[in-house]
């Protein structure tokens, strides 16, 4: 036991230490100029879209629940961040926004949540399409969004650091839910619902829980989005969007949060390069995509985590003595 | 006294009549075996007397420390938090998690810390996680399984699987044990170890516990009444002895189908 708390303690300390390097790694690189205004753009969509994978896969890749909307939860965070922040335009509004994106999203995810996830199967799938499709379409026919024409000149408060603090800190929270009664009480639920609910867990309660909490964080990223890029349309958060964000967490790993923070990584990263080859682009990005899906069909991580115990497992199976059966 | 009462117990699926106006009572530390041919109901019973299948008809009173309360047509997990514990037949372990993570999951209803102190882990995560931990590991023990805590429940051999799924039924804390099966595909080393494990575990946990079972050496050398049921109906309920010799019992169960016997 006291073993296993010592390397409990090493491990938070080891993950403390690889947060902040990684931060100020990052930061070094903007400040020396390495990483420019042009790469800094596609940092803000890793961040954005690590936060946005990792919240689908808490519903989709942990508990098994199929969600189809998360562009949904995006647009609704990213046009209430919008307007408060074109209405009060100071950091105290930004927060303000961000809450409020937040909070509104994780509403509307426990009103589509309720209703459909008593039921067992792929009713959320359906569900989350048509209420995405529904935001979307709302959002196209409102005066205060101005419609299809979008939003112009959401004044930009974020930066790397805050990216970074709300990333670390999405990845912080979902990792620790995880790592408790209630995440495996989600996790027992994908593996045998029935199960599941006979050892005395409410199935219903805790696919609300993490749809909600999905919703929640799928509502900051929107609002950071707002917040970092300026401009709002309603068409950013179509159908293709959700899918993306779906793409990440299936590349990374269904079941992985540092698969998703990898897959969102790679995939910005190749679609960055990819630019210079604009025509052909689609083209190599969905080959990328085949070959690494052919080779790795349970995604990059599968469901395991990149961590230091996965190192030294990794150490002690080339030593030849052992031979423990893996999965 | 009786722990669980059934009274006028029906279930039909359609035209179908799976279970039909039966009467049980089990009472308090019984072991009680419930056997019959293949599709006579058994398993739906059990479904019933946990909650997967709402009840068309009948009453089922269970008793907790409060005291008695219907619990029919309540959804499983209510009945698992009363009291209530269960395994399956075809075995439903959560095959890709590790062996301690499927006795940790089973302990989830007594967890205090809500669901916002666990974004956090803080102090009461740290004592709750530690306290089960020890107690899953104190269970593994006594299943034999300790040694294998960090197994998937996949990779685990059939007959261990069937000891996960006991352990896991009992880290709910139960005061009735459900058994469905225990002692399918197990050879008959394993069913002798099988039969001191569920004397063992009656005992150290003050269990009532109810079992179906094909292997009827399992039956009539554990179980201290039987009750049987074919098509639907309980034909006969008594001792081994009084069952054995039971002329309704062999005509429609032991004689007739000799090759579920």
């Amino acid at each position: 036991m006291r073993e296993m708390k010592s390397i409990f303690k090493a491990s938070n300390v080891v993950k403390l230490v690889f947060i902040v390097l990684t931060y100020l790694l990052v930061q070094f690189l903007i400040n020396i100029g390495i990483i420019t205004d042009y790469y800094q753009t596609t940092l803000a969509t890793i961040c954005i879209n690590i936060i946005l994978a990792v919240s689908l896969n808490l519903v989709t890749g942990f508990t098994g629940q199929f969600s189809l909307g998360h562009a949904g939860f995006m647009a609704i965070g990213a046009y209430a961040c919008a307007i408060i922040t074109l209405k009060n335009p100071t950091y105290a509004g930004f927060i303000q926004g961000v809450a409020a994106g937040a909070i509104l999203s994780a509403i509307v995810g426990v009103a589509v949540g309720l209703p459909t996830l008593r039921l067992r199967g792929d009713y959320l799938a359906i569900a989350t399409l048509g209420m995405a499709e529904i935001i979307r379409i709302i959002f196209t026919n409102l005066k205060i969004t101005n419609g299809a024409a979008g939003l112009q000149g959401i004044p930009r408060f974020i930066n790397w650091t805050w990216l970074f603090v709300f990333t670390a800190a999405t990845l912080i929270i979902i990792s620790n839910f995880i790592k408790s009664s209630h995440g495996r009480a989600c996790i027992a639920i994908r593996e045998d619902e029935i199960a599941a609910e006979a050892m005395g867990i409410n199935t219903t309660k805790y696919k609300v829980a993490a749809f909600v909490i999905g919703a929640f964080f799928a509502g900051v990223a929107g609002a950071l989005y707002a917040s970092y890029f300026y401009f709002l349309k309603p068409n950013i958060f179509n159908f293709a969007k959700s899918v993306d964000i779906l793409v990440i967490v299936v590349l990374g790993g269904m079941g992985s949060l540092t698969g998703s923070v990898l897959g969102a990584a790679i995939l910005a990263l190749i679609s960055t390069f990819l630019q210079r080859f604009s025509e052909v682009r689609m083209i190599i990005y969905s080959l990328i995509l085949i070959i690494i899906m052919l080779f790795r069909p349970q995604g990059i991580m599968g469901s395991r985590e990149l961590s230091l115990s996965l190192f030294k497992r990794a150490a002690s199976k080339i030593e030849p003595k052992v031979g423990k059966e893996r999965s | 006294m009786p722990i669980l009462t059934v009274e006028k117990l029906t279930k039909s699926f359609g035209g179908l009549t799976a279970v039909s106006n039966v009467n049980m009572e089990i009472n308090e530390g019984e072991l009680l075996g419930l056997i019959g041919p293949n599709g006579a109901g058994k398993t739906t019973l059990f479904n019933l007397l946990t909650g997967v299948y709402v009840p068309t008809t009948g009453k089922i009173v269970f008793r907790t420390k409060k005291g008695e309360e219907s619990i029919q047509g309540l959804r499983p997990y209510k009945i698992c938090g009363k009291g209530i514990a269960r395994t399956f037949q075809n075995i439903r372990l959560f095959k890709n998690l590790t062996v301690l993570d499927n006795v940790r999951i089973a302990m989830h209803k007594d967890i205090q810390y809500g669901i916002f102190s666990s974004f956090v882990h803080g102090l009461r995560y740290n004592k709750e996680e530690k306290k089960i931990v020890e107690e899953s590991i104190k269970l593994l023990e006594i299943l034999g399984l300790d040694k294998k805590k960090e197994e998937l429940a996949n990779n685990l051999p059939y007959g261990e699987q069937r000891h996960l799924e006991i352990a896991r039924a009992l880290a709910t804390n139960p005061s009735l044990l459900l058994l469905d099966e225990p002692a399918a595909g197990m050879n008959p080393a394993e069913t002798t170890e099988l039969i001191s494990l569920i004397r063992h575990i009656r005992e150290e946990f003050n269990l009532t516990i109810l079992l179906i079972e094909h292997d009827m050496s399992l039956v009539m050398q554990t179980c201290e009444r039987i009750y049987v049921l074919d098509y639907g109906k309980i034909i006969a309920n008594g001792t081994p002895e009084q069952i054995k010799s039971d002329k309704r019992v062999i005509e429609a169960y032991l004689g007739e189908d000799v090759n579920n016997a």
